[in-house]
């Protein structure tokens, strides 16, 4: 099966390239973009994305768009660089915000603010969510990589804009409201301090006779990416986790500690988590089947839990402490390098096509991604879906608090070290003192050479 | 290897058909006539074997290409880094665990299942069916199915420990059982593959040698020690060979199952290659880390040829 995608891919690929070749020398006016994009939640993304694409090829005709569904946002990101790097890069991609720094190192992207012309164009750059902003653009103005870092430190206001958000997520918190009732608590209201998660967690979590589980409090799930979770308890402990040039990270900040500490201690000390790592692929189905009152998990999840929940839940914002906050999540457009700015102008036109408000609304109510605009909130279609799903909303408005998603140079390699230290902490090889003095040293000296 | 070898007998027997009066041309056409039999099978050697091994090893001596700055000789740099690497010898020591459990598990697994399934039993063909369909499902299929089996709580595992009262560990979540559990897939996954090839021999041995063996009052075990065994040996040297190299080669289940946590619990080392490679792009490190993984089959391969080659009776 994997192989035959493996194959299955690059042979439509070339196939489409084979026949743009032919329709473009047929029609020498056309411009043809190709446009590889992720599929990372469940739903008929696919067709979705194909229906827009015929749509703007309708409105805007002399453009063709190549929509070229390229696997997971990993398989996505290998495919983009590899043809980048054998000199055939896509045009336009969706990949991860934070792959930002790993495709300016790999100088394969380019800068939205020079293809920018009209006032039009900046204000659309400007009509985003800030929150998702901050994992879309660095500071100095360069394309060169080396530079961008050594201006980034001698002007911060010099902003570079390389992403657009698309499909952004954030963190949230699900509960239950028939378990909440059977505790003796209030349906209607979700822990909203990390006390009130410990004392309301001890009345949750249930033991049969054996002393064995049979519900627990909660579940921070902590495999594949625990960083993105842990930034749900760094952000309420108001700490940040790196700088915004991504060449220096704060992983043994003792506020950092203390926040790995409370994950740790939901499990080992109140006994209301599961001990060890919880895996993030079967949170919503333990959710699902009354094993956890609470899960905390991705926006991404909304349409799933709303048709798999056999009982009345809730979304809230995740629990403050010393401040409150997420951090975002998600793929943004990028632009290759490499393109005629003919070809260029084009693919302006077709991303901002893509984030306009009513696509922007459309997309969130038919994926549960979190629409990246706030006029979006304001088209009648999105007024119409939060009556409905108020819960939608929780992920909006939590965006005030939201920081960006880790992410620095030599990105997943950083992230690694993380992931690792938290992951050691909460199956207890290390303290979360040791872990985070591990894994921030592991960082200093991966990044040594950006600074 | 035997590809090369077919067309070469050929190109040897060639010269016997008599080319007379001629110059040189006589002698040359045989051996390019040779040389065309071997070539398709040489061309494909090349380009998809002995290239990628010579250039992953080229590429492990050099830096990693980033940006606009090209790659740079750094002679063996590399090596000293991946021998400074503490994620390079956790995943080496996980392999070396997870190969000495895998192989010999499958493959003592699969005898008897073979064994099992060889004689005239009651069912014998769904029990057959029932050996194998473990090898027809796709690895990613069965991670998956095996995912919510470890998961705590109403996972399978947990369901059925739970009737005997006993509380079970967070599997997959647990540093000490992780790799266990995954050990525990590939095992079910690989015995029956192992199962089909241990049948098929069992099926070939001569009758006779039991009855004989039971007129001389041999035991069952001390006839299987003795005669069954040893006669399955080719059989348990082209086993061995697959599972060595399955035990570095699959690691679909450790993708879907545990991404090679918690903290490295579970990564092996191909797992690893993947993730420099095309997680962090460090593609000069990963090459450094293919030449070794390339290096360690390369010698358990011959190993096992010149060690066993001595003691298999081929009939």
């Amino acid at each position: 099966m994997r192989h035959a995608m493996k194959w299955l891919v690059p042979t439509v690929g070339a196939v489409m390239i084979a026949l743009g070749a032919v329709n473009s020398a047929a029609t020498a006016a056309d411009i043809e973009l190709s446009f590889y994009y992720p599929v990372a939640v469940g739903g008929p993304i696919t067709k979705i994305i194909d229906g827009y694409a015929a749509d703007f090829e309708k409105e805007n005709p002399g453009i063709k768009i190549n929509a070229i569904y390229a696997g997971t946002y990993q398989d996505t990101l290998v495919k983009a660089l590899t043809s980048f790097k054998s000199g055939e890069p896509p045009d336009i991609a969706v990949l991860l915000s934070t792959d930002m720094y790993t495709l300016i190192d790999e100088d394969a992207i380019a800068p939205f603010d020079d293809v920018l012309k009209t006032d039009a164009d900046k204000a659309w750059a400007k009509s985003f969510f800030p929150a998702f902003m901050e994992n879309s653009q660095t500071g100095g103005k360069t394309s060169d990589a080396k530079d961008a870092v050594k201006n980034d430190a001698l002007k911060n206001d010099a902003v570079t804009t390389w992403g657009i958000p698309f499909q952004r997520s954030t963190v949230v918190m699900f509960w239950n409201k028939e378990a909440f009732k059977a505790a003796g608590l209030d349906p209607d209201k979700a822990p909203d301090t990390w006390d009130e998660l410990v004392t309301d967690g001890g009345k949750l979590a249930k033991r049969d006779a054996a002393g064995a589980a049979s519900q627990w409090a909660i579940e921070i799930p902590s495999t594949g990416f625990p960083y993105w979770l842990f930034q749900g308890l760094t952000t309420a402990n108001n700490v940040r986790l790196m700088n915004a040039a991504g060449t220096e990270t704060y992983f043994d900040r003792p506020e950092v500690i203390q926040a790995l500490q409370f994950w740790v201690d939901l499990s080992r000390k109140y006994k209301i988590q599961p001990e060890g790592t919880i895996e993030w692929g079967t949170t919503p189905k333990d959710f699902f089947e009354r094993k956890t009152a609470m899960m905390w998990t991705s926006t991404g999840n909304l349409t799933n839990v709303r048709n798999n929940a056999g009982f009345a839940f809730g979304v809230a914002m995740l629990p403050a402490h010393d401040g409150r906050g997420s951090a975002t999540g998600g793929g943004n457009f990028y632009l290759f390098k490499k393109m005629s700015d003919e070809k260029r102008a084009a693919a302006l036109k077709f991303i901002e096509w893509m984030t306009s408000a009513e696509r922007a609304a459309d997309w969130g109510i038919a994926t549960g991604y979190v629409a990246v605009r706030p006029d979006a909130w304001e088209t009648p279609a999105m007024k119409k879906y939060v009556v409905d799903f108020p819960a939608a909303a929780v992920a909006r408005d939590q965006l005030k608090y939201a920081v960006a998603e880790l992410s620095t140079h030599d990105n997943q390699r950083v992230t690694k070290a993380l992931n690792d230290g938290i992951q050691a902490a909460l199956i207890g090889t290390k303290t979360p003192e040791e872990a985070m003095h591990d894994a921030q040293a592991e960082a200093a000296r991966i990044l040594k050479p950006y600074q | 290897m035997m590809h090369g070898a077919e067309p070469g007998a050929v190109a040897a027997a060639a010269p016997a058909s008599p080319v007379r009066g001629r110059g040189a041309a006589p002698q040359l056409l045989p051996h390019i006539y040779g040389w065309l039999l071997l070539l398709p099978a040489a061309v494909l050697l090349a380009a998809f074997t002995h290239y990628p091994a010579v250039s992953t090893f080229i590429d492990s001596l050099f830096s990693t290409p980033k940006g606009r700055r090209g790659a740079a000789f750094i002679g063996l740099d590399n090596y000293q880094a991946m021998l400074d690497d503490p994620v390079f010898w956790r995943a080496l020591e996980n392999n070396a665990i997870y190969a000495a459990c895998v192989i010999p598990l499958s493959i003592a697994l699969a005898l008897t299942m073979a064994i099992l399934v060889d004689r005239e039993t009651a069912g014998r063909a769904f029990l057959r069916l029932s050996f194998f369909t473990p090898t027809v499902l796709p690895m990613i299929a069965v991670a998956n199915i095996w995912l919510f089996f470890y998961s705590p709580g109403y996972g399978l595992l947990d369901q059925v420990l739970s009737l005997f009262g006993v509380a079970a560990p967070n599997w997959l979540g647990n540093g000490h059982t992780a790799l266990g559990c995954l050990i525990a897939v590939a095992v079910w996954k690989d015995a029956g593959f192992f199962m089909i090839f241990y049948l098929a021999a069992l099926q070939q041995l001569s009758p006779q040698l039991a009855e004989a063996a039971a007129i001389e009052g041999a035991s069952r075990w001390y006839f299987f020690r003795r005669v069954t065994f040893p006669l399955l040996m080719p059989t348990t040297l082209f086993v061995l060979i697959n599972a060595v190299i399955n035990s570095f080669r699959l690691i679909d289940h450790i993708v879907v199952m545990t991404q090679g946590g918690p903290d490295n619990a579970t990564a092996l080392l191909l797992f690893y290659i993947y993730e420099v490679g095309f997680k962090f792009w460090d593609t000069a490190y990963a090459a450094t880390l293919t030449v070794v993984l390339l290096s360690l089959l390369a010698a358990v391969a011959l190993g096992q040829f010149v060690f066993f080659d001595r003691r298999i009776h081929y009939q």
